[in-house]
């Protein structure tokens, strides 16, 4: 089957021959003086927010800068290896940590961002969480019948669907063991096309079938003219009288980890910041913005993530195909927000890197549980987080270098939903056959049989470095919403204290979405790009 | 342990390092730079040299061709050291002055021998003692020499076939 697979065609590369047609791109680390650009609007971050924005508004006529931190990298040079993936890809090579280390997050940091390395799950926001947003934040224009058009134009736009192959093993064993416990389980939509089910996305799509902003929204907006500066950090804007008059960012170098000597001046009649809900609050925290509430990098979330892992009697191959094509809502849809944490399960690939710093232990346990690998399988738990006084997610705080790093306590109301995911999966993985069942923990031990693993996980020491917690969505420190006491934008997108900036990504949320959230920033992110580009078109 | 507790530990543990590093920096300073990894000083080195076959113990070919591997672990940890920003390569700089000067690495890690001369029982309980310790400074300092000692040797293809991973498909894009 694999063979067939590798005999179609791939997409094509965007940029092999954009950048030979004129497309405006400029690696910031191989800059020999400073430089100054100027545009109608400057867009920060090239992810879900930015690259939604960018094609929106070159549609509109307007021209756009687009200021990348991480590098230019296609799927010519996306080799399906981990070791080269997470320095190049990733926020801190894939070691992103919150300030007391107990959380792994998982952010990407380089054109297309975490599009460019998400693993397509593609959710709709939740309708519980609008209602949610409406009723506790007052926020109006963000029904689910007033998102509706805007799914659909961003599933059609990225050729979001139901993932219609089978599921790999790793992903089966999940709806089996769901289904025979009665626990409803269904398929996740995907953004790909003619995918071949290879299971590396989280390295970057070899064949471009994800259809990440890296080959869909940034092609466009440099076919339109727009100007993309790689390896440059936004680092600080300057405001006068209520405005912003300039972005200055630092430039990093080839290997994009510490910062030279070159700076990049921007100056724009806009400007968008779209870096992720720790990189952009931490660039108004950079620019010392008025910030008379003090909300900036506040209520931060992230779905931390527990994972348990299972021993099962056949070859799981959880590294082959689609890694993520199954989800169960059935702990969150059957909870109340006013009660005990709810989580929605997932199965994660299992790679070599990423499951050898995940194991157990070191020496022969570790080396014995890692010669397992073809024959783990693994579930996630991603709480919902954001929703409950006694989840206040995280906040966004300023290293002395001014690099930015997110406190996040996890408390006990998250060890109690921790908990009960672990015993939850493992029910799960022994329903489908699992032979003995792990959960992620640094001093792990495995447990033989589902009544085994009940009663150990009851008395678990769990707690910060005790038990595997993990992040893959950035979400929050920056809400929008009416009330300035609780939220920094307004229902335009735009920054209450100044009048010319906007935070067009996944910041704005004001909780978390208790779903992957790409989906969820395209269209918050179309709606409030369409609004703007229509009022600088006025204008 | 209660929040007040935790945080003098982590105070105390965080003045540990920094005397660790005060004392250290004057020989660290005046140590020649030598030739190899990128981004490993010699404490560094020192500390890796020996934690690596006790991490890695299992997974690293045995003979022949032992030695080899165990370069390439090193190797490969200072590439992922080097891919870390400089925030990140700072607490790791810190950590590894803590282990090799002499008096925190026999006091905070229980080693009481040189790295080079120190047992694989030693290194063992030492690596264990801070997984299991009531200090997060010290289980976050277990995580951190783990994670970029694993992630470094599995992340090499060598590694590969033990643990019956065949590697990435190879494609051939029309």
């Amino acid at each position: 089957m694999m063979a067939a697979l590798q005999r179609q065609p791939g997409q094509p590369n965007p940029f092999s021959d954009g950048s030979a047609s004129g497309w405006r791109i400029i690696d910031a680390s191989t800059l020999a003086e400073d430089m100054t650009l100027e545009a109608d609007v400057v867009i920060v971050g090239t992810g879900a927010g930015g690259g939604t924005a960018a094609e929106i508004l070159t549609q509109a006529g307007l021209t756009v800068a687009m200021i990348e931190e991480g590098a230019l990298v296609t799927s010519t040079d996306f080799h399906m290896r981990e070791a080269d993936a997470y320095p190049q890809l990733y926020q801190e090579s894939a070691a992103r940590k919150s300030k007391d280390k107990a959380i792994n997050i998982l952010q990407g940091r380089c054109v297309g961002g975490s599009t460019t390395v998400n693993w397509t799950s593609s959710f709709r926001t939740p309708p519980a969480t609008l209602e949610h947003w409406a009723r506790e934040y007052g926020l109006t224009g963000f029904s689910a019948t007033d998102l509706a058009p805007w799914f659909e134009r961003m599933e059609r736009r990225l050729s979001i669907a139901p993932w219609a192959v089978a599921p790999n093993e790793n992903n089966a064993a999940l709806s089996r063991g769901a289904r025979a416990l009665g626990i409803s389980a269904a398929t996740i939509s995907r953004n790909v096309k003619s995918c071949w089910n290879l299971g590396y996305c989280g390295m970057g799509c070899p064949t471009n079938a994800k259809q990440s902003m890296l080959v869909t929204t940034i092609p466009a907006a440099l076919a339109r003219g727009a100007t993309l500066v790689t390896r440059a950090r936004a680092w600080q804007l300057e405001h006068s009288s209520g405005r912003i008059r300039s972005l200055v960012c630092v430039g990093l170098d080839s290997r994009g980890t510490d910062p030279t000597p070159r700076r990049i001046h921007v100056r724009a009649k806009t400007f968008i910041a779209a870096g992720g809900s720790i990189g952009t609050p931490a660039l108004l925290l950079r620019s010392k913005l008025p910030d008379p509430h003090g909300v900036v990098g506040k209520r931060t979330f992230l779905h931390p993530t527990v994972l348990s892992g299972a021993r099962m009697p056949e070859r799981v191959d959880g590294f082959s195909g689609a890694p993520q094509s199954i989800y169960s809502d059935h702990f969150l849809d059957s909870v109340p927000f006013d009660g005990p944490i709810g989580y929605k399960l997932e199965a994660p690939p299992i790679h070599p890197v990423l499951s050898a710093t995940t194991l157990p232990g070191f020496g022969q346990i570790h080396a014995a549980w890692m010669r397992e690998l073809p024959y783990m399988q693994v579930v996630i738990a991603l709480m919902r987080d954001g929703f409950h006084r006694s989840s206040p997610g995280g906040k966004v705080e300023l290293r002395s270098d001014g690099t930015p790093v997110l406190d996040y306590p996890l408390n006990d109301y998250f060890w109690d939903g921790a908990r009960r995911a672990l015993a939850t999966m493992a029910e799960i993985q022994f329903a489908a056959g699992a032979r003995s069942v792990i959960p992620a923990r640094p001093a792990a031990t495995s447990y033989s049989s589902w009544r085994e693993a009940r009663e150990a996980i009851s008395t678990l020491k769990l707690g910060p470095q005790t038990a595997v917690v993990v992040s893959a969505h950035v979400m929050g420190g920056c809400a929008i919403g009416p009330d300035p006491r609780r939220a920094a934008v307004d229902a335009s997108g735009q920054y209450r204290e100044m009048d010319n900036l906007y935070v067009f990504d996944g910041s704005v949320f004001p909780t978390s979405i208790g779903a992957n959230p790409q989906l969820s920033v395209y269209a918050i992110v179309a709606k409030l790009a369409t609004s703007l580009a229509q009022k600088l078109g006025r204008a | 342990m209660t929040r007040r507790t935790l945080l003098r530990a982590s105070v105390a543990g965080g003045a540990l390092l920094l005397l660790a590093r005060a004392l250290r920096a004057p020989v660290a300073a005046a140590a020649s730079p030598e030739a190899g990894e990128p981004g490993l000083d010699s404490d560094a080195r020192a500390v890796l040299a020996a934690v690596i076959p006790v991490v890695l113990e299992g997974a690293l070919p045995t003979e022949p061709g032992a030695a080899q591997a165990r370069d390439e672990a090193l190797a490969g940890v200072a590439r992922v050291i080097a891919g870390l920003p400089p925030s990140a390569r700072r607490e790791l700089d810190q950590l590894f002055a803590l282990l090799a000067f002499a008096p925190t690495r026999a006091i905070v890690a229980g080693v009481w021998s040189p790295w080079p001369e120190a047992s694989r029982e030693s290194i063992a309980a030492f690596l264990i003692c801070w997984r299991d310790s009531r200090f997060a400074l010290l289980r976050s300092g277990y995580d951190a020499l783990r994670q970029i000692i694993l992630g470094a040797w599995y992340g090499n293809e060598r590694a590969w076939t033990a643990i019956g991973y065949a590697g990435p498909p190879a494609l051939s894009l029309e």
